[in-house]
């Protein structure tokens, strides 16, 4: 009588069918997002417009021009997060640990709400350069404070509430901005919080996909430190991994990708600290070299997914809402599946 | 040659005002192919010299020499082909199975892109094999039972193929038959594999039946090392070890508990009962000696006393209360 091993040998063929089937559904997703909205453009004219055979100038302006950015975003975005919440959650060893925890984001916000609320400018207007560069200035300043206190604390539990206490001091700040600022400036602030994938045009993209695509690739390249995190900090010094310099190459990283989306967007809630957990109970492994690139492509599954199911409703809802709407059930669902 | 060695080595805590100093004047050699045991009572310094001696801490003075280089010359990286490490810490992994766990062990060898050679997948075959985990190769690691956890750490300490490996309490929160199961793997790892195996241990029995050498640590009188037997026969552990509440039964190699002994009987008989039934009588604080009142004597059929025969030492213990 043989007898069957426990787990039948994971077969590697298996992985790659549902990376092949993820990838279908990305793209279907990507071209619906770009044919649902307000207005309804058929799928036919889509392929038309890219294929430079345009018919209808109408259309060929509001792809171009509109949903073919928000839908780069909205891919981006949702990788850059998902990714970032990948790395927080292995770095503090704590599934609810999300891209946000480092207070890189409250950073962001900081700039934002300062020139927004001082100024009055709109986010997505002509002046939106200056929201945009006030925050990548927040949540550089931020991230140079983290990266500072990472070199004297001893353990990561210590830098992780170092960094959510950044982000209360941020955040406190930018509470007493809005108590003192008149209503339209605070109204800004808060839909600019809101999130919004729309208020990217292509000169954002032009600076945002660079500094993206560089944050996916050193990440992937970090694989395998973050494999040698898994045990804890006191066996991967004893693997000979030095933990100052990956912590550092970590908040940097993520400080990056969540902090460059961010001060484009506005903070996208959930997406990061659910993605990781939908990639670990789809593939089944602890291992970087697989989870990186399924949070990637998961996180612009998820948010295409929001920013399709914020048009259908006859009013655009906000992406942050959807993301939060739609994540946090989902979460629910992958625990008490676990248990 | 030893693989590693200590000259007057000084370990301890220093900060920037204060020097707290828990030993000194260490002078200990690691053989390959021999399984050492660290016991001492707690704060005498154990962790502190498993630290240090693993790169991990600082010393406070003298050398320590891995491979005859001076300890302080080598990178973390280098610590990493050179000695391995199993901690307390508990493993909380979702998703990993005992191959996936075993395989950090060759963290240190693989490619920056995650990428591993043959020789490195045969390694971990070999580690997985020498630790007796085939059947579980691919069950979820939190899964397994504790002991079985930690075989799993040790299969990791092998995989990282380093001639050093070093065990911190690997016996802790582990029932009985584990703990023997793992004292007598690590013994047999020793002489097969050829590694220099240092576990720090409260396992006193275990540790002198499966240990080649001891180190025995005390708080005020240093380290003294030797072959379990010698330190036992020439009186070292009674000395470590003394205590109002206790002391080492050389008889039998445990702690004897001393329980406060205030009457006295003779006890005749030369079999095995007579061990266990001292034990008893001790523990109602009754000594023997041959010129007391009462005799007992022990015999096939149970104990005599007073011409009335006890068949159990229950009904022997009550009779006397």
């Amino acid at each position: 009588m043989t007898v069957l091993p426990k787990n039948i040998i994971p077969c590697p063929h298996s992985s790659f069918r549902r990376f092949g089937g993820i990838i279908f559904f990305l793209m279907f997703l990507f071209l619906l997002d770009l044919a649902w909205g307000s207005i309804r453009i058929p799928i036919t004219d889509v392929f038309n417009t890219f294929l430079g055979k345009g018919s209808d100038e109408i259309y060929s302006e509001i792809l171009i021009n509109f949903r073919l950015p928000k839908a780069i975003t909205a891919i981006l975005a949702g990788s850059a997060l998902s990714v970032s919440g990948l790395m927080m959650q292995t770095l503090f060893r704590n599934p609810l640990a999300d891209p946000y925890v480092l207070g890189v984001s409250s950073g962001a916000s900081l700039g934002a709400a300062l020139v927004m609320m001082t100024t009055g400018i709109i986010a997505g207007s002509a002046g939106s350069w200056i929201v945009v560069i006030a925050a990548i200035a927040g949540a550089a300043l931020v991230m140079m404070l983290v990266v500072g206190v990472s070199f004297k604390v001893q353990s990561a539990v210590s830098l992780l509430i170092v960094g959510i206490m950044f982000g209360t001091i941020v955040s406190s700040i930018v509470g007493v901005l809005q108590y003192f600022s008149n209503p339209d400036a605070i109204k800004l602030f808060v839909m600019w919080n809101l999130g919004s994938l729309s208020a990217v045009t292509w000169e954002h993209l032009k600076i945002l996909t660079p500094i993206i695509l560089i944050g996916l690739i050193l990440t992937y390249s970090l694989q395998r430190r973050l494999d040698g995190l898994l045990l804890g900090e006191n066996y991967a010094k004893g693997l000979g991994i030095s933990i100052v310099q990956t912590r550092i190459f970590i908040v940097i990283i993520t400080s990056l990708l969540s902090g460059a989306v961010t001060a484009f967007t506005g903070p996208i809630g959930f997406v990061g600290i659910a993605v990781p957990h939908i990639a670990r109970g789809i593939f089944k492994t602890a291992s970087h070299r697989i989870l990186i690139p399924a949070s990637i492509l998961l996180g612009a599954v998820l948010i295409l997914i929001c920013d399709i199911v914020s048009q259908i409703l006859a009013y655009t809802l906000p992406i942050n809402t959807i993301s939060s709407l739609f994540g946090a059930p989902v979460i629910i669902w992958i625990i008490l599946k676990r248990r | 040659m030893p693989i590693l060695s200590t000259d007057s080595l000084e370990i301890g805590y220093a900060k920037r005002k204060s020097r707290n100093l828990v030993q000194a004047d260490l002078n200990l050699k690691l053989f390959q192919g021999e399984m050492v045991c660290l016991i001492g009572p707690n704060g005498s310094g154990k962790s502190t010299l498993m630290r240090t001696l693993s790169g991990v801490q600082k010393s406070l003075g003298g050398k320590i020499s891995l491979d005859s280089q001076d300890i302080s010359r080598f990178s973390q990286k280098e610590l990493a082909l050179m000695i391995a490490l199993v901690l307390t810490d508990k493993i909380e992994v979702d998703n990993a199975t005992v191959r996936d766990v075993v395989a950090l062990g060759q963290h240190p060898y693989m490619h920056w892109l995650g990428g591993m050679s043959e020789k490195g997948k045969e390694k971990i075959n070999k580690a997985i094999r020498l630790a007796h985990l085939e059947h579980k190769k691919f069950t979820f690691i939190n899964e397994l039972s504790d002991g079985e956890k930690q075989r799993v750490m040790i299969a990791k300490a092998l995989a990282q193929d380093t001639p050093l490996i070093f065990l911190d309490e690997p016996t802790a929160h582990l029932d009985l038959p584990s703990r023997v199961d793992i004292m007598l793997l690590l013994h047999k790892l020793a002489h097969t594999t050829g590694k220099a195996i240092l576990i720090s241990t409260h396992e006193l029995d275990l540790a002198l039946q499966a240990g080649d050498r001891i180190w025995l640590m005390s708080e005020n009188d240093g380290i003294e090392t030797g072959v379990p037997e010698d330190l036992v026969l020439n009186g070292t552990f009674n000395q470590v070890f003394q205590n109002e509440s206790y002391h080492f039964n050389t008889t039998n190699g445990n702690f004897s508990m001393n329980y406060p002994l205030t009457k006295k009987v003779n006890l005749i008989g030369d079999n095995m009962r007579m061990y266990w039934t001292l034990r008893a009588l001790a523990r109602i604080g009754i000594s023997v000696e041959p010129d007391a009142g009462t005799k007992i004597e022990i015999t096939d059929k149970g104990w005599t006393m007073d011409k009335s025969l006890y068949p159990t030492i229950e009904s022997l213990l009550k009779a006397l209360a």
